[in-house]
C-alpha cells in the first residue's frame, strides 16, 4: 500500500518533470573552449570578441564592472590598453576652478558607458533598456549558450504572429519579441588576423569575451580546484587507510 | 564540579599551571579525548562534526567578505562583484560562502533525518532536540538575510516578499512589517539591518551550538540500534576512533563541496540574482532559495495569507514537540517496522515539497504542494502518535557490542525481556 503510493507520487512527479522540460524546448549546447574541467580562454577568441563588443554591442550596452586595466589579462599589452582606452572621454574634476573637465580615458578607468543614464539609454532605444554586460552570461539561464543562440536566433516570425512595434521576432527570447534588432550579421566587423567574419564565428567570439568578463577568475578557478581535489583525494585515502588499521582491532 | 577528585596531572608544566586555575584541559580531554561513542555509529554520526566544521567556514569567509562588502543599495551589488574581480581570491571567498550555505543547510537536513530516523530526539535526549531545532532556524533566518546582502532581484523581491508576510499578522501585522524593514518599502534601512543581524546571527548559532554539543555529551550519543550504553565494551574514545572516521568524512565532502565551488559555483545559485535590484520590475518568478523552498510551498499551498503564514511557522514549531508525539519508547526506526516505511515517505514528502516550492503555484504543483502539506503535518500530528501504539516493534538487540559484532540480529531478545538484564 505505502510503497504502491510512494511509486505513484514518485511517477506522477517524474512525468509531470518531463512536461515542463518539453514546454520549453531545450537550449541547444555549444562547444565553448572554457567548459569542461581543464577549460581554458582562447586568448584570440577573447580579442576578437573584444573587438566586436567594442564596435558593435558598446552601442547601447554598458559594461560598468569592468576596467580598461582589465584588458591587459586578455592579452593586450599596457600599451595596446592605454591606446583603447584614450579613444573614449570621461567626465572628471571638478579641477581646482571648481569645474568639471573632459579627459580620455585611461586604463584605471571603468568602461565608458554609451549612455549618460539610464534614462538616456530607453529614451535611445524606443523605451527598452539595453542591459549591462558585465555578468550578462551569469545573469541568464543557461548563460553563454542562450546568448549565443539569441544572437543567432534571429528569424521571420511565423505566419499570424503579429510583433509588435519596433520589435523583431526571436526564437529564444522570453516571448519570442526582443527590442533588440539583430546585431550581428555576416561581416558586421572586420578581423584583423584574416579569421571568417561569417555570423557565427562574430557570436561565438563575442560571447567568449562576454564569458570572461562575467567569469574573468574562471581559469584560476579551475585550475586550483583541481589540486584543491587532489589534496582531498589523497588525505582520504591516506586517513581511510590509517581508520581500517586502526578500528582492525576493535572487536 | 566540587566533587571532583583531584587535578590531573600532566607532563607538560603549562598545561599543568593552566589546568591548576582552570581545568579546561581535562575538560577537553574528557569531552573530545575519552568521550566515549557508541562502536556501532555509522557515517551519519559524522554530519554533527562536518555542521560544526562548516559554521566554522561561513564565519571565517563571513568575516573577511564583510571587511570588502558595502551594505548601501547604490553599491552592494558593484561591491560584490569588485570582491569577485578586485579582492585577492574573493571569488574564492564568495563563492566558498554562498555554496557553503546550501552545503550546510545540506548536511544538517541530513542531520536532521539522522536523528529522526534513528529516534536521536527521544528521552534522555529531548533538549539536545529542542536546541537543534532551534539552531535550524536560526540557520533560516541567517541565510534569509544573508541571500539580501548581494541586492540582486531575488534579494530585493525575495525580502519584499518575506517581510510582507508580517503584514498578514491581524491588527499589529502592518506596523510590524514597518519595523522590521525601517521603512515602509524594503530599502537602505533594510539593507542596513539585514547586514547587521547577518554579521551577528552566526554568532548566536555557534553560542547555541556549543549548547547542542554539551547537551549531547552529558547522556553520550545515540546509535543506529537506537539502544543505551551499557558497558565500556559498547564504546570507543571519541579520539582517535571517530575523529578519523570525521576525517574520512570531512576528506569526502571536501571533495563534493570543491567539485562545485570550482566547476559550478552557481548551480545553487539564481540566474537573477546577478542582475541588480530594481523596485520597479518584478521578476516572473519569485523563488526563495532551495533550501527554503519546502516551507514556502506550504506557505503558498494555503489559500488565506494568514492561514499560509501560520502553517508555514507551524511546519517548523511542531518540530519543537516531536518528542512527545512520539509514543513509542523504541528509538531506532530499524526496529520499528511500519514506521519506517512512513518515516522515509516524510523524507521523500519533503523533498517533493520543496520541489514544489521552487516551481510556480499553480496546476498540479499547486495540489502536489496541498497533498504535500497534509501528509507534512499527517506525519506528525495523527501517524507519530497512533503507529506508536499500535506497532508491535522487533527485538532489540542486547547490546551495541552485540549489533556490532553482527550477534544482534541472530540471537535477538524480545522487548519484553530487555529489561530484566
Amino acid at each position: 500500500m505505502l510503497k504502491k503510493i510512494l511509486i505513484l507520487l514518485i511517477l506522477s512527479f517524474t512525468f509531470n518533470l518531463q512536461a515542463a522540460e518539453s514546454n520549453k524546448g531545450s537550449m541547444p549546447k555549444h562547444k565553448w573552449s572554457f567548459n569542461g574541467i581543464t577549460g581554458t580562454f582562447d586568448r584570440a577568441a577573447l580579442q576578437r570578441g573584444f573587438k566586436v563588443y567594442r564596435e558593435v554591442c558598446a552601442g547601447c550596452h554598458s559594461m560598468k564592472l569592468l576596467y580598461y586595466r582589465d584588458l591587459i589579462d586578455i592579452g593586450f599589452s599596457e600599451a595596446q590598453v592605454k591606446a583603447i582606452a584614450s579613444e573614449y572621454d570621461v567626465l572628471d574634476g571638478p579641477n581646482d576652478e571648481g569645474e568639471m573637465f573632459e579627459r580620455s580615458a585611461r586604463p584605471a578607468d571603468r568602461f565608458v558607458n554609451p549612455y549618460l543614464n539610464d534614462n538616456e539609454a530607453r529614451a535611445n532605444n524606443n523605451g527598452a533598456y539595453p542591459p549591462d554586460l558585465s555578468v550578462i552570461t551569469k545573469a541568464r539561464r543557461y548563460g553563454e549558450d542562450y546568448i549565443y543562440n539569441l544572437l543567432m536566433g534571429y528569424e521571420e516570425p511565423p505566419e499570424g504572429l503579429e510583433v509588435g512595434n519596433g520589435m523583431y521576432y526571436n526564437k529564444w527570447m522570453d516571448g519570442n519579441q526582443i527590442a533588440m534588432p539583430a546585431p550581428i550579421l555576416d561581416g558586421s566587423v572586420d578581423y584583423d588576423d584574416g579569421t571568417d567574419t561569417t555570423a557565427q564565428q562574430l557570436s561565438e567570439d563575442v560571447v567568449t569575451f562576454l564569458k570572461w568578463a562575467a567569469e574573468p577568475e574562471l581559469e584560476v578557478r579551475k585550475n586550483l580546484g583541481i589540486k584543491v581535489i587532489l589534496f582531498f583525494l589523497i588525505l582520504g585515502t591516506v586517513v581511510y587507510l590509517a581508520k581500517n588499521r586502526l578500528w582492525r582491532d576493535v572487536h | 564540579m566540587s566533587g571532583n577528585s583531584e587535578p590531573r596531572k600532566y607532563k607538560n608544566p603549562v598545561l599543568n599551571w593552566i589546568e591548576f586555575r582552570l581545568p579546561i584541559i581535562s575538560y577537553f580531554q574528557k569531552e573530545y579525548g575519552e568521550y566515549p561513542m557508541p562502536k556501532n555509529c555509522n557515517y551519519f554520526w559524522s554530519f554533527g562534526a562536518l555542521a560544526t566544521i562548516t559554521l566554522i567556514t561561513m564565519i571565517v569567509s563571513g568575516i573577511f567578505l564583510a571587511m570588502n562588502y558595502t551594505p548601501h543599495t547604490e553599491m552592494a551589488f558593484d561591491s560584490v562583484e569588485r570582491i569577485m574581480r578586485d579582492v585577492n581570491y574573493g571569488w574564492l571567498l564568495r563563492y566558498i560562502h554562498s555554496n557553503g550555505a546550501s552545503f550546510f543547510f545540506i548536511i544538517v537536513f541530513i542531520h536532521i533525518v539522522r536523528a529522526m530516523y534513528y529516534g536521536s530526539y527521544k528521552y534522555p535526549r529531548e533538549l539536545n532536540w529542542i536546541l537543534g531545532v532551534f539552531i535550524f532556524l536560526l540557520m533560516m533566518a541567517t541565510s534569509f538575510l544573508g541571500y539580501t546582502l548581494p541586492w540582486g532581484q531575488m534579494s530585493y523581491w525575495g525580502a519584499t516578499v518575506i517581510t510582507n508576510l508580517f503584514s498578514a499578522i491581524p491588527i499589529v501585522g502592518e506596523g510590524l512589517k514597518t519595523w522590521l524593514l525601517g521603512d515602509y518599502t524594503v530599502g537602505n534601512a533594510t539593507l542596513n539591518r539585514f547586514f547587521a543581524l547577518h554579521y551577528v546571527l552566526p554568532f548566536v548559532i555557534f553560542g547555541v551550538v556549543g549548547l547542542h554539543v554539551a547537551a549531547v555529551h552529558v547522556h553520550g550519543s545515540n546509535n543506529p540500534a537506537g539502544i543505551d550504553i551499557r558497558s565500556k565494551n559498547d564504546t570507543v574514545n571519541f579520539f582517535p576512533y571517530m575523529l578519523i572516521k570525521d576525517t574520512i568524512a570531512v576528506c569526502v565532502f571536501g571533495v563534493l563541496i570543491s567539485a562545485v565551488i570550482f566547476f559550478g559555483p552557481n548551480l545553487m545559485a539564481e540566474v537573477d540574482n546577478y542582475i541588480p535590484a530594481d523596485p520597479l520590475v518584478t521578476p516572473a518568478h519569485i523563488v526563495p532559495n532551495w533550501y527554503l523552498a519546502p516551507f514556502y510551498a506550504i506557505l503558498r499551498a494555503v489559500p488565506d495569507k494568514l492561514g499560509g503564514v501560520l502553517l508555514m511557522f507551524g511546519a517548523i514549531a511542531i518540530l519543537f514537540v516531536l518528542p512527545w508525539l512520539d509514543t513509542s519508547k523504541v528509538r531506532s526506526c530499524n526496529f520499528r517496522p511500519m514506521y519506517k516505511w512512513f518515516m522515509m515517505l516524510f523524507f521523500v514528502n519533503f523533498f517533493v515539497l520543496g520541489y514544489v516550492g521552487m516551481l510556480p503555484a499553480e496546476g498540479l504543483y499547486l495540489l502536489i504542494a496541498r497533498i504535500g502539506l497534509v501528509y507534512y503535518f499527517g506525519f506528525f500530528l495523527i501517524i507519530t502518535p497512533f503507529i506508536g501504539w499500535i506497532e508491535k516493534p522487533k527485538a532489540l538487540p542486547l547490546s551495541i557490542s552485540d549489533v556490532y559484532l553482527g550477534g544482534g540480529k541472530e540471537a535477538p531478545v524480545p522487548v519484553s525481556e530487555k529489561e530484566i538484564h
